[in-house]
């Protein structure tokens, strides 16, 4: 230790202040302070310090991650393989194939983000003449587990320096940017390059040929095909009990254990409800995530879930009274759009039969929540703490507002069935704002005891 | 009537070394110090000049701007040296000390009878006035001014800081004589913060309040915050315990004796030194340690959160109670920044498992990582427990907006309220000096 000591200190001699390449100093301090923690001792302030630091930090976060990142890995190459193999189902495919395939599909993707956004920061670094901070270790894994699997290269690496320059340099660096910056790369390349980041196609390795298909649970609930398993009295209503298509989908045979275990197409990492939980619990336990934004994220896609499906069963029985009543027969709702047309209904009333057939409306709120990366996005990307409200009440306003709005956005808008990511960069802009009015109720009290105070003294 | 405090936020450092509840006393320094470093604001005018002979409690230098306020030598002496730092500002005044001191006289005062005036008066031309700290703004008081209410804590959590509880428990006497002369000064009350089993529990002429719960519960400014939070324009002054008795004692014997009890605490302390020591203000620390390698060992005259940084030779502070040796933390740490490693180190982090180590700990003073831009929310409030937004409140300082500091409750802090903050945060932001810039800058837009 002592030797590796001595040789880095040689290996910086150039870099010290006055030396020839002093402007180049946070580069080496960089990999230096990661190997060490530097022998800075306290000028001012207490002279005592606790021993967390922001690296210590963001690497628990990498840590919390690296669940969903292994389990992503083997499920990119399981959903290709059993599909390509023609198996019976994921399970089918022997643990390393799928391991190894899905990390040699998914390692240039973090590959590439890391070189990229770090080369941005280090020259951003260099150029402001600050160290290079740590956020970016959590940002650049965090943006190859939310794209499709799929996506080119290029395509990421330009979507990492859009977010780099963009969504974090522009505003300041580390601690001052709006938007998280993972997020900012998403929505770039899915305004961009919509064909590589939405559709029915991508979402599993070469999904768009004939012999995989890339549709995600989303995707077809939002298109009303959705034909797997669905749980509690759902299952029986309109919406999904209709007549079987004539060729089952891919997702014919999931239910609620699948989704749950994240054995579901989807992004690289963001399937899997289970090692998000589990990441969770480590966010929680060593407080370096709010737990106050992830409980309160998921209590408000609950909540939104389930007043959706309250409209959903409403249409249901809507239908249902209708059919019992004789002026229409349930095979007609579901085949025949002109018997219903015929029908005549107006106003609310055929809203009612929109709502009853449509599966987003009926899918149970509890199983919204592990389907799609709601879950992911609530405990890896909302509590980014920079783009996060910071104040303690204000984390449960944003929270709550997350999950509502993601739902929301889910529900209302087939063209953008994955909702959370919209949620989550609403929220971000809107942070400043809830902080802000929670704060003044702060000011406000201030004032008011400073108005009391102050009669006092007149009446004195 | 008295209204109870209980603190629930804050943290409680165990650390090493802490001092018996034992009172010695120290040798006499042959040298002592007034430093007007310590009087936060001050500009010294000087009245006496380098080898002029000084009674003990004879003025040596006066605030300029407020010139009633005297600063008086603590012994009787000749001034040997006024050391003098970058243009010429006064860092020192060095008084070769008298082998026993002589006083002047104020004469005795019936505290029953004298009037305000006259307090003042005797605290102004003693020199006991600078012991009367005005907030907001941690300053010595104006004068001029009358004060909303007086507070004194004499309660201690502070890490390893001398207990005030302990010290004042055989000046009772003095302290309630001190209690008695603020008293007049304020038009509201004398508030005492103790400790839930003080003896100070029965002084008369104040309200007292038992203080309970982990650090900064002892501060002062969190106890006025609790009790009766300043609002602008409003003063209110603070005095520290021992600081009470020295006034109870200059109008019970009528002579400013700068007595001050120090505890020598800190795990670079030997065992059998770490006591309570009867010095005099200014005292030289050769006194109480000697020849300390001062690369491997840091000297604070205060504690280990607050104090002030003291090289061999140097002199005590003019109000701590503590003087405290911790070894210097200049070595690095191979991945250091791993989580769950280096748990010797107290911590409210989450990635550190410290909690489940019991007992105190040694620490040193390395910084454990290096200055970042704020990222982590919500650990500062975890600290401070004042209904005050502290990282709003720090960027706000930071930027220099005077009306945003004023909302978020600037008039209500001190620096030190803010040390567990600069103990804690992951930033490494120097919370302190922030907050100490925002009131000075306070101090010169507002008054």
């Amino acid at each position: 230790m002592k030797w590796v000591r001595n040789k880095l200190d040689q290996v910086r001699k150039p870099f010290e202040p006055g030396e020839k390449y002093e402007k180049f100093a946070p580069a080496i301090n960089a990999f230096d302070t990661f190997l060490f923690t530097p022998n800075h001792t306290t000028q001012k302030g207490a002279h005592i310090r606790d021993v967390v630091d922001l690296k210590r930090t963001m690497i628990t976060v990498v840590l919390a991650l690296i669940p969903a990142l292994i389990f992503g890995m083997w499920n990119s190459g399981a959903q290709y393989l059993y599909q390509e193999r023609g198996l019976a189902s994921v399970f089918d495919v022997p643990f390393m194939d799928a391991f190894i395939e899905g990390a040699i599909l998914v390692l240039p993707l973090i590959i590439v983000s890391y070189v990229v956004g770090l080369t941005i920061e280090f020259i951003f670094a260099i150029y402001r003449g600050h160290e290079v901070n740590e956020g970016y270790l959590v940002t650049g894994l965090l943006i190859p587990m939310i794209f499709p699997v799929d996506i080119p290269l290029w395509m990421l690496a330009l979507s990492v320096a859009f977010a780099v320059l963009i969504g974090k340099e522009a505003f300041g660096g580390t601690g001052m940017n709006i938007l998280n910056p993972a997020l900012t790369a998403r929505a770039f390349a899915f305004f961009a390059y919509p064909l590589y980041m939405s559709g029915n196609a991508i979402w599993v390795h070469e999904g768009s040929t004939d012999a995989v298909s890339g549709e995600t649970i989303l995707g077809a609930l939002a298109s009303g095909t959705y034909d797997g398993s669905v749980d509690g009295a759902a299952a029986s209503s309109v919406a999904f009990s209709g007549p079987a298509p004539s060729e089952a989908s891919v997702l014919a045979n999931i239910d609620f254990y699948d989704m749950f275990m994240g054995f579901i197409p989807g992004s690289v990492a963001e399937t899997s409800a289970l090692m998000v939980i589990i990441g969770a619990i480590i966010l929680i336990a060593t407080k370096v995530g709010s737990w106050r934004i992830i409980v309160g994220g998921v209590l408000g896609g609950l909540a939104m879930g389930a007043i959706f499906n309250l409209f959903g069963t409403m249409g249901s029985n809507f239908i249902e009274g209708l059919v019992a009543s004789g002026q229409i027969t349930m095979e007609q709702v579901y085949n025949d759009a002109g018997a219903v047309a015929a029908l005549g209904l107006s106003g609310w009333d055929a809203t009612l039969i929109e709502l009853g057939t449509n599966q987003l409306f009926n899918f149970p709120f509890w199983q919204h929540m592990v389907v799609g990366s709601i879950l992911f996005g609530v405990v890896f990307m909302a509590t980014d703490p920079v783009s996060a409200a910071q104040t303690t009440k204000g984390k449960w306003i944003y929270g709550i507002l997350i999950g509502f709005f993601g739902i929301l956005i889910r529900i209302f808008n087939p063209a953008y069935p994955e909702g959370i990511m919209l949620a989550i960069l609403l929220l971000n802009v809107f942070a400043p704002t809830i902080d802000h009015y929670v704060v003044q109720g702060n000011v406000n009290k201030r004032k008011k005891r400073l108005n009391a105070a102050k009669a006092q003294l007149q009446t004195a | 009537m008295s209204k109870d405090i209980r603190v629930r936020r804050g943290l409680d450092l165990k650390l090493e070394g802490d001092a018996d509840k034992t009172i010695v006393d120290a040798p006499r320094s042959a040298v002592y110090a007034i430093k007007p470093s310590d009087f936060h604001a001050v500009v010294p005018k000087l009245i006496l000049k380098e080898g002029a002979k000084v009674k003990a409690g004879e003025p040596v230098f006066y605030s300029k701007y407020d010139e009633p306020v005297k600063f008086v030598s603590p012994v009787s002496g000749t001034i040997s040296e006024i050391v003098r730092g970058a243009k010429r500002r006064i860092l020192e005044v060095r008084i070769q000390a008298d082998a026993t001191s002589e006083y002047v006289d104020h004469g005795t005062i019936d505290l029953a009878t004298a009037d305000a005036a006259t307090i003042k008066t005797t605290l102004l031309e003693s020199g006991c006035w600078p012991f009367i700290i005005q907030r907001p703004y941690d300053i010595v008081a104006n004068s001029e001014d009358t004060p909303k209410s007086i507070f004194i804590s004499a309660y201690t959590t502070a890490p390893l800081a001398g207990d005030v509880d302990f010290i004042t428990a055989d000046k009772k006497e003095a302290f309630q004589a001190g209690v008695d002369a603020l008293s007049k000064l304020t038009s509201g009350k004398v508030h005492v913060g103790v400790g839930t089993d003080s003896a100070l529990g029965t002084i008369n002429n104040a309200v007292v309040h038992k203080v309970k719960g982990p650090h900064p519960a002892g501060n002062v400014g969190i106890q006025i915050h609790k009790i009766d939070p300043i609002n602008f324009g409003e003063k209110v002054w603070v005095v520290g315990a021992e600081d009470v008795a020295t006034i109870g004692n200059l109008f019970l014997t009528g002579k400013f004796l700068a007595q001050r009890t120090v505890a020598l605490v800190g795990s670079e302390v030997s065992p059998a030194n770490r006591k309570y020591y009867r010095t005099i203000i200014g005292a030289n620390v050769d006194t109480l340690v000697k020849d300390v390698n001062t690369t491997e060992t840091r000297i604070i005259s205060g504690d280990v959160l607050t104090g002030d940084k003291l090289d061999n030779g140097q002199f005590l502070n003019y109000y701590s109670n503590t003087l405290t040796l911790i070894p210097e933390g200049n070595e690095y740490a191979l991945l250091g920044w791993l989580p769950f490693t280096r748990n010797n180190i107290p911590s409210i982090s989450g990635t550190s498992l410290s909690w489940l180590k019991g007992g105190k700990s040694k620490v040193d003073t390395n910084l454990n990582g290096e200055e970042r831009a704020l990222v982590v929310t919500g650990e500062m409030e975890e600290v401070l427990p004042m209904d005050i937004y502290p990282m709003q409140l720090i960027k706000a300082c930071m930027a220099g907006d005077i009306e945003k500091m004023e909302n978020l409750g600037i008039y209500e802090v001190a620096p030190e309220d803010f040390a567990l903050v600069d103990y804690i945060n992951t930033s490494k932001l120097e919370a302190q000096e922030v907050i100490r810039l925002g009131l000075d800058l306070m101090i010169t837009e507002v008054g």
